[in-house]
C-alpha cells in the first residue's frame, strides 16, 4: 500500500477565463474554468490547480468568484493562487473554496508569509510555487510570473520554504514550460531530494513517457500539466493506466 | 432527517456541505449548543490544528454538548481533525484535551515518509464496515494529515474499521455503533468518498427511525 502519484491539471486564468501561453507569454483563451474543472473531475484528475496569472488587485473579486464556481464542480482537492501577498489574501482564497493556497512572489519577498499561513491554516494548506530556470550548474528562482530573476537558488529556496511552513512544493521548470519537451527530471529530483514534503513537477509535459520519467527519475509526488489536457491530447484514464501498468501507484478509477 | 455540520471556522465545511447537498441531504450549520439539539446526526468537519479546534469548540461552549450528544447515540461523523477530536489528546497540542470519547491519543506520523501525508491512499479493511459498504476494496481516498491515531488507540478491537499506511500504519476509519470518524476527506475523495458519505446518511437514517438515543454503543468510556 502506498500513496498514489497524482496527475494534476492546471488552469491558468486571467481571473475569469482559462488562458494559455508559451513560457509565460503569448496568452490565448482556452475556455471556462468551471466547465474544464467539471470535465477533469469527471475524467479522473486527482486534484486541480487554478492560478490567476494576471493577479492584479482590481480584479481579485472576479478570481474569488472563479474559485467558488470551480470548487462547486469538484469532488477532488483544489489549490489556488496568484497574487497572494498577505494572510488575508490567503484566507479569502480558502474561504472561496480552495483547500490549499499557492504563494510565489510574495513568499520570496517576505518568507515569513509562509509561516503565517502555515500557523493559521496548517502546512497541508500551504503550497510554495517556485518558477525555476537553469543558470549554469544550478537553477535560479524567478518571480512575477517569470519576469524577474532573484538571487535565490531554487533548490535551497525550496528547502527554506519548507522549513518556514510550506507543506508542498509546486515546481515549474521555466526552461520546459510550454515546450512539450518533457519535465525537467534533474531539477525535480534535486528539489524532491532536498525537501521532506511532496513535490509537484510542472512544465514540459507531452507524452505518457514524460510522466513516467518524472515519477521515476524526477522522484515527483505529483505531475502537473495544462495544455495537453485542455487540448485533449492526453486523457486521464489512458495516461493513468499507462503509468499503473508500469508500476507507478495510480488511482485509476474516479 | 437534519444533519448538523459543526461550524467553528473549518475550511472544509463548505466542501462537506456541497458533497452532502449532491446526495440530497438536509444539512444546517451548527455554531452553538442550541443548534445541536435539533440534529438527527452530527458531522464535525476539520482541517488544521488540534489545539486550535478544541479551544475554538470550548469558546463556543460545544465540548460538553458534543460529548453528551455523541454518548447518547446521535450518529456522529468526524472528518480528519474531526476524527482526531474523538480522542482524549494529541501530540500536536499536548496541553489541550480532546472530546475523550476514546481514551487513546493521536500521534505524529513517523517522519520516515514525506509529511504531510498528502494525496490518495488505499485502506486495509476490517470486515463488516458499514461506512465502506459497496466501495471497492482497492478504492483510494484523499488524505492530508501529519497526525493520526495509531492501531489500538481506540482500545476497542472492532472499532478500527480500516487502517492506512504511510511510513507506518494508522487508523483511517473508526466505527463504533453510531460513532464514526474518517482520517481522510470523503468530500474530496471522488465517487468513493461520495458513497461513504451516503453510507453514513443511511446509518443515520436507520438510527433516526429507531428513535435515536440511549441504545447505541456510543461512548467507549
Amino acid at each position: 500500500m502506498s500513496l498514489a502519484r497524482r496527475i494534476i491539471p492546471c488552469l491558468d486564468t486571467d481571473g475569469s477565463r482559462v488562458v494559455k501561453g508559451v513560457q509565460f507569454v503569448q496568452l490565448r483563451d482556452a475556455g471556462d474554468p468551471a466547465e474544464l474543472a467539471a470535465r477533469y473531475n469527471r475524467e479522473g484528475a486527482d486534484e486541480l490547480v487554478v492560478l490567476d496569472i494576471a493577479a492584479s488587485r482590481d480584479h481579485r473579486p472576479t478570481f474569488l468568484e472563479t474559485i467558488r464556481r470551480v470548487a462547486a464542480e469538484l469532488a477532488i482537492p483544489l489549490s489556488a493562487g496568484g497574487g497572494i501577498n498577505t494572510l488575508e489574501d490567503g484566507q479569502a482564497i480558502l474561504r472561496a473554496g480552495a483547500d490549499k493556497v499557492t504563494v510565489n512572489t510574495a513568499a520570496i519577498r517576505r518568507p515569513a508569509l509562509l509561516t503565517e499561513l502555515s500557523e493559521e491554516f496548517g502546512a497541508q494548506a500551504v503550497v510554495l510555487a517556485i518558477d525555476a530556470r537553469r543558470d549554469g550548474d544550478h537553477w535560479r528562482a524567478y518571480v512575477r510570473g517569470g519576469h524577474d530573476a532573484t538571487d535565490l537558488d531554487a533548490v535551497a529556496w525550496a528547502h527554506e520554504g519548507v522549513e518556514r511552513g510550506a507543506g508542498e512544493i509546486l515546481l515549474t521548470s521555466m526552461d520546459r514550460d510550454g515546450t512539450r519537451k518533457g519535465f525537467d527530471c534533474e531539477l525535480t529530483a534535486a528539489v524532491s531530494g532536498s525537501v521532506s514534503v511532496p513535490v509537484i513537477a510542472s512544465g514540459g509535459a507531452d507524452t505518457p513517457q514524460d510522466f513516467l520519467d518524472v515519477f521515476e527519475k524526477g522522484k515527483a509526488d505529483a505531475a502537473l500539466a495544462a495544455s495537453i489536457f485542455h487540448d485533449n491530447l492526453q486523457g486521464f484514464g489512458a495516461l493513468k493506466r499507462f503509468l499503473a501498468e508500469r508500476g507507478v501507484p495510480m488511482r485509476v478509477s474516479a | 432527517m437534519k444533519i448538523a455540520l459543526v461550524e467553528y471556522g473549518a475550511g472544509n465545511l463548505p466542501s462537506v456541505e456541497r458533497a452532502l447537498a449532491r446526495l440530497g441531504a438536509d444539512t444546517f450549520r451548527a455554531p452553538n449548543p442550541a443548534a445541536l439539539s435539533g440534529a438527527d446526526a452530527i458531522i464535525l468537519p476539520g482541517v488544521g490544528h488540534f489545539g486550535a479546534l478544541m479551544r475554538q469548540l470550548g469558546e463556543q461552549g460545544m465540548i460538553e454538548p458534543l460529548r453528551e450528544r455523541i454518548s447518547s447515540g446521535v450518529p456522529f461523523l468526524g472528518i480528519c481533525l474531526g476524527l482526531q477530536a474523538l480522542f482524549s489528546a494529541s501530540d500536536e497540542a499536548p496541553e489541550d484535551r480532546g472530546l475523550g470519547i476514546y481514551g487513546g491519543r493521536v500521534s505524529a506520523l513517523p517522519p520516515t515518509a514525506k509529511l504531510p501525508h498528502m494525496g490518495w491512499n488505499r485502506l486495509e479493511r476490517q470486515p463488516g464496515s458499514r461506512l465502506l459498504e459497496g466501495i471497492p476494496d482497492d478504492a483510494y481516498f484523499y488524505f492530508a494529515n501529519s497526525f493520526a491515531a495509531l492501531p489500538g488507540a481506540t482500545g476497542l478491537a472492532n472499532a478500527e474499521a480500516a487502517l492506512c499506511d504511510h511510513g507506518g500504519r494508522f487508523v483511517a476509519i473508526v466505527e463504533n455503533g453510531s460513532v464514526c470518524g474518517v482520517q481522510f476527506h470523503p468530500e474530496k475523495s471522488g465517487q468513493a468518498g461520495a458513497r461513504l458519505l451516503e453510507n453514513f446518511l443511511r446509518l443515520a437514517q436507520v438510527n433516526a427511525k429507531n428513535g435515536n438515543g440511549g441504545k447505541s454503543a456510543g461512548a467507549a468510556r
